[in-house]
């Protein structure tokens, strides 16, 4: 029942926007995102920690074809609704400061998108899944398309071909699957997992890539990044802090739930490949990000780095590599939203995001200057951080596929140091000049959302024992799972 | 057969308003009459008694689609509101109209040659006439004439193959056909020789390249809301009665079939999308994506499993409402902004923000984009392609659909993204009835499919 409310409140919220006017929008919106959360925590006291899925709701939805609306939470499902429950509501926050054109349809869009959110996170049948997969896309894409800077609409638009046509190819392999389930076919997810296992590795293969490069495009993983960039560069700050904060978090959940389980031949077959991929986009997106000048773009190539360590971590497939990735798709969500926003203050102040012209704001808000750093340094992983937490047990997961591969992921901690820093020092240190002239004072809602964000950093940097908790028994369920069916 | 009953009286009694001059009531006429053939259609459901001199047979297959017909034509008269209402010669477009429906509900239950042949002639003849409406309009006109010519060639390929076909069997009767393949081991060249000119004739009803030259001339030329009859309901009733004709009675010699539709399927897919990605005028590349989903249905027809007749049933639907709600809108901007160029529609997004809501819904439906009726067809044609084996034809969709995104959303990036200084406008009231109805038809067939798909 509480998995239902979870799904459908946003959604009447957001039909609920569409009808309201003026001033009012911002508020009831923050108050909705609010209760959503209010409801999430719920079923966190609520949730009988172990490795069983709770909440289960189980209905016919087209019964001759074996589609079921089949909803349920086990730990890892219940931490990625965490996330998306606990960071809307910021990203509604962080719009506090600025007025958007309609502002009842961007709300109502993002609380659509809210929507769609929770419900791939927690579905249970294969149809549901990619119904709530597509679903997501409609209102990011809109948000990008009419709140966007310049020449967003090539864009956004090559954004939305490239995730539609990963989208249909794992459609493809969906239904594929569909057909190899024994007796009156079904989607539910047993019946696939089952399905996928017994076929032979080959076409265990074929699914791997087609499910993969779905997943690989959201993310995104190197070769199928090129969309990210540019998309999110061109994105509203909010729109942005959702793509990267949650939706990004899309792709590699897909990877737990939907890929791993779902062909564990393939993966041994492929994850040399797929591993591969991922650890080259760690370097390449590093090594773009340093030479980077537009803070945004910046932070939008150290996000494609980040989330190359959380996919080879958990394509590595084992206990700690999972483990890490759930925590880091967490700590990375908390911190590139926290980023994502610090880019905007500056941008609003400044009118340019610059790295190489702007300096020394810390002389004239060290109390900003704080913030950023703490957000900063839970993006390069710095013990008793968040962002500690996850890459050490996605190293470690690394490690154990391979040595050389985790020398060479273990690089995206040092480059990310890097770049991090030293955008930092330009923008922050030194002395200021004359278009850094004067920083307004941070707004309320702006020091409500960057405080409520360090905390999260410092918080589960220091302890990080509850989502850890929730999370281990259900990854250690899974990836026993996983490696039964591979014979290892 | 009540259907073909009302239906026909229906079209009488609209040529008689103009004698004894009741034109005015003639438009709530004929929508209740639409609503009471609809009632009298599903109440046949199940019957026991259906088969009519071995012509016709109302079964459950016959009354799923002329219902849905039915629905469409109910829906299409709520559009073409002002057709009637502007023309001089108003009552025989209406009797034009019902009698090409006549036409279509004999397609979809013909168990006879002949009557195969009367329904596509009843269906065709009228629509000769109507596309040629606009008298004074030369496109119009052209469309008309274009029209007729190739329609008479394809009729002319049918007849041919109709006649081969009964020189090799012996007779017009679809069971009797199906007897005496299956009886026989071999066959004579004529009979094969008759079925390519049948599927020849038919491919060119259904507007399936390489028969598809008339087209995107004949959709552009004719009135709007014509186009969107032809669209629609006509490209229904021409499926129904290639998948009976094929499916049912060809079964048996499938294989002598299956690798031309498989090629008349992907070049339909194929060359429709694409071609329609270099329109600019909006009416031209609704053809265009016109032919496109006749590729899509080709796809289910060549499955011949147990989802084939269930998905051309859904596709079909989800298409048509697609269809009639992108058709009206487009004759409302053609109208109010005196082009249907792809530019007319910039900045609708601000001037009538609800016209380009229902505008999105109903292009993410015909490009396929979840939760709408578009996605679920597609889906469902595309599992029981898979089903069937036919996994090239498959992807040679999914890649179809992917270049069919690109030119919807050119339209959607216009609504939103163009400036566009124009001014309100202002709709009717019945459109604004009709809008609505779709968009929530749209939805609610994409999230609950069911009650379509069990039916058949």
């Amino acid at each position: 029942m509480i998995t239902l409310l979870l799904i459908f409140f946003p959604l009447a919220a957001a039909l609920m926007l569409l009808f309201t006017k003026g001033e009012q929008v911002k508020k009831i919106a923050l108050g909705a995102t609010i209760v959503e959360f209010a409801i999430a925590m719920f079923a966190v006291t609520q949730y009988q920690f172990g490795n069983t899925t709770q909440f289960e709701v189980s209905c016919n939805w087209v019964s001759s074809l074996g589609i079921n609306f089949h909803v349920g939470m086990d730990g890892i499902s219940l931490l990625m609704v965490l996330l998306t429950t606990f960071l809307v509501p910021v990203i509604i926050l962080t719009s506090f400061n600025k007025d958007y054109r309609n502002p009842s349809r961007f709300y109502s869009l993002v609380l659509a998108m809210q929507f769609a959110l929770v419900g791939v996170f927690v579905s249970l049948d294969g149809f549901l899944f990619y119904i709530f997969w597509e679903l997501a896309l409609i209102p990011i894409y809109f948000i990008c398309l009419l709140w966007g800077a310049e020449n967003r609409a090539k864009i956004t638009f090559k954004f939305f071909v490239y995730t539609l046509s990963g989208s249909l190819m794992m459609l493809g392999a969906l239904i594929y699957l569909y057909l190899q389930t024994e007796g009156a076919h079904s989607f539910n997810i047993a019946a696939l997992y089952k399905a996928g296992q017994s076929l032979d590795a080959v076409h265990q293969g074929y699914v791997f890539w087609a499910i993969f490069i779905a997943f690989a495009i959201k993310m995104p993983i190197f070769p199928f990044h090129t969309w990210q960039p540019d998309t999110y560069t061109v994105a509203p700050a909010q729109g942005t802090m959702l793509l990267a904060g949650i939706m990004l978090k899309m792709g590699t959940y897909g990877v737990i739930r939907w890929l791993l389980p779902v062909v564990p031949l393939g993966v041994v077959h492929w994850s040399n490949v797929a591993i591969t991929l991922s650890v080259i986009g760690i370097v390449y997106a590093s090594c773009i990000a340093i030479v980077q000048k537009d803070f945004k773009r910046l932070i939008a190539y150290s996000s494609i780095a980040h989330v190359g360590l959380i996919s080879a971590g958990i394509l590595a497939c084992n206990v700690q590599g999972v483990q890490g990735g759930v925590i880091q798709m967490i700590s990375h969500g908390v911190n590139v939203v926290g980023l994502f926003f610090i880019v905007d203050i500056i941008q609003k102040r400044y009118g340019t995001r610059d790295i190489s012209i702007l300096g020394g704001i810390r002389n004239l808000n060290p109390q900003f200057a704080v913030l950023f750093l703490m957000i900063l340094l839970g993006s390069v992983a710095l013990p008793l951080t968040n962002g500690f937490v996850g890459e050490f047990l996605l190293l470690n997961g690394v490690f154990q596929f391979n040595a050389w591969t985790a020398a060479f992921a273990g690089l995206s901690v040092i480059l990310g140091a890097v770049y991090m820093l030293r955008s930092y020092q330009s923008i922050m240190l030194g002395e200021t000049n004359e278009i850094t002239g004067s920083f307004e004072p941070l707004s309320t809602s702006e020091k409500t959302v960057l405080v409520i964000l360090c905390a999260a950093v410092i918080g589960f940097g220091v302890y990080p024992k509850p989502l850890l908790d929730i999370a281990e028994p259900s990854v250690v369920k899974l990836v026993d799972g996983v490696r039964l069916a591979m014979g290892k | 057969m009540k259907a073909l009953i009302l239906l026909s009286s229906l079209g009488v009694i609209s040529l008689l308003a103009e004698l004894f001059s009741f034109k005015k009531l003639l438009y709530p006429l004929v929508l209740l009459g639409l609503i009471a053939t609809f009632i009298f259609n599903i109440g046949d459901w199940n019957a026991v008694n259906n088969t009519y001199y071995k012509m016709l047979q109302f079964d459950n297959y016959a009354i799923a689609f002329s219902s849905v017909i039915i629905v469409i034509a109910f829906l299409w008269f709520l559009m073409a509101e002002g057709f009637f209402k502007e023309e001089t010669n108003l009552t025989d477009h209406y009797s034009l109209v019902l009698f090409a429906l006549v036409g279509a509900v004999i397609l979809v239950s013909y168990t006879n040659m002949a009557m195969l042949f009367l329904g596509i002639e009843i269906l065709s003849i009228p629509m000769y006439i109507l596309v040629g409406s606009s008298k004074n309009d030369l496109s119009s006109n052209e469309a008309s004439f274009k029209y007729l010519i190739m329609g008479a060639f394809a009729t002319g390929f049918l007849l041919f193959g109709i006649a081969l076909i009964y020189g090799a069997t012996g007779s017009f009767d679809l069971s009797e056909i199906k007897t005496a393949i299956s009886v026989s081991g071999s066959y004579s060249q004529i009979f094969y020789v008759g079925m390519l000119l049948m599927l020849i004739g038919l491919s060119f009803k259904v507007s399936a390249v390489p028969f598809h030259f008339w087209a995107p001339d004949v959709y552009e030329g004719a009135p709007t809301v014509i186009t969107a009859f032809m669209a629609t309901i006509v490209k229904l009733a021409a499926f129904a009665a290639f998948l009976r004709l094929f499916d049912v009675t060809f079964f048996r010699v499938y294989t002598s079939w299956m690798n031309v539709v498989w090629m008349l399927a992907a070049l339909t897919m194929l060359v429709g999308n694409i071609t329609a990605v270099f329109q600019t005028r909006i009416k031209r590349m609704l053809a265009y994506s016109s032919v496109a989903h006749a590729g899509y249905m080709l796809l289910a027809l060549l499955a011949m499993n147990n989802y084939s007749n269930s998905a051309i049933l859904f596709y079909g639907t989800a298409y048509s409402i697609g269809s009639i709600a992108t058709f009206t809108i487009v004759s409302i901007i053609a109208e109010a902004r005196g082009d249907d160029g792809i530019h007319s529609f910039n900045g609708l997004g601000k001037s009538n923000p609800m016209l380009a809501v229902v505008m999105t819904i109903a292009l993410l439906s015909l490009a396929g984009i979840p939760p709408t009726a578009g996605f679920f067809a597609k889906y469902y044609i595309f599992t029981s392609s898979f089903m069937a084996g036919n996994v090239w034809l498959v992807f040679v969709a999914i890649i179809a659909s992917l270049i069919g995104v690109y030119y919807y959303f050119r339209i959607i990036i216009a609504m939103y993204f163009k400036e566009g200084a124009h001014e309100h406008i202002s709709l009717e009231m019945t459109h604004k009835l009709l809008l609505i109805v779709i968009t929530v038809a749209i939805i609610a067939l994409g999230i609950c499919p069911d009650f379509i798909i069990k039916l058949l």
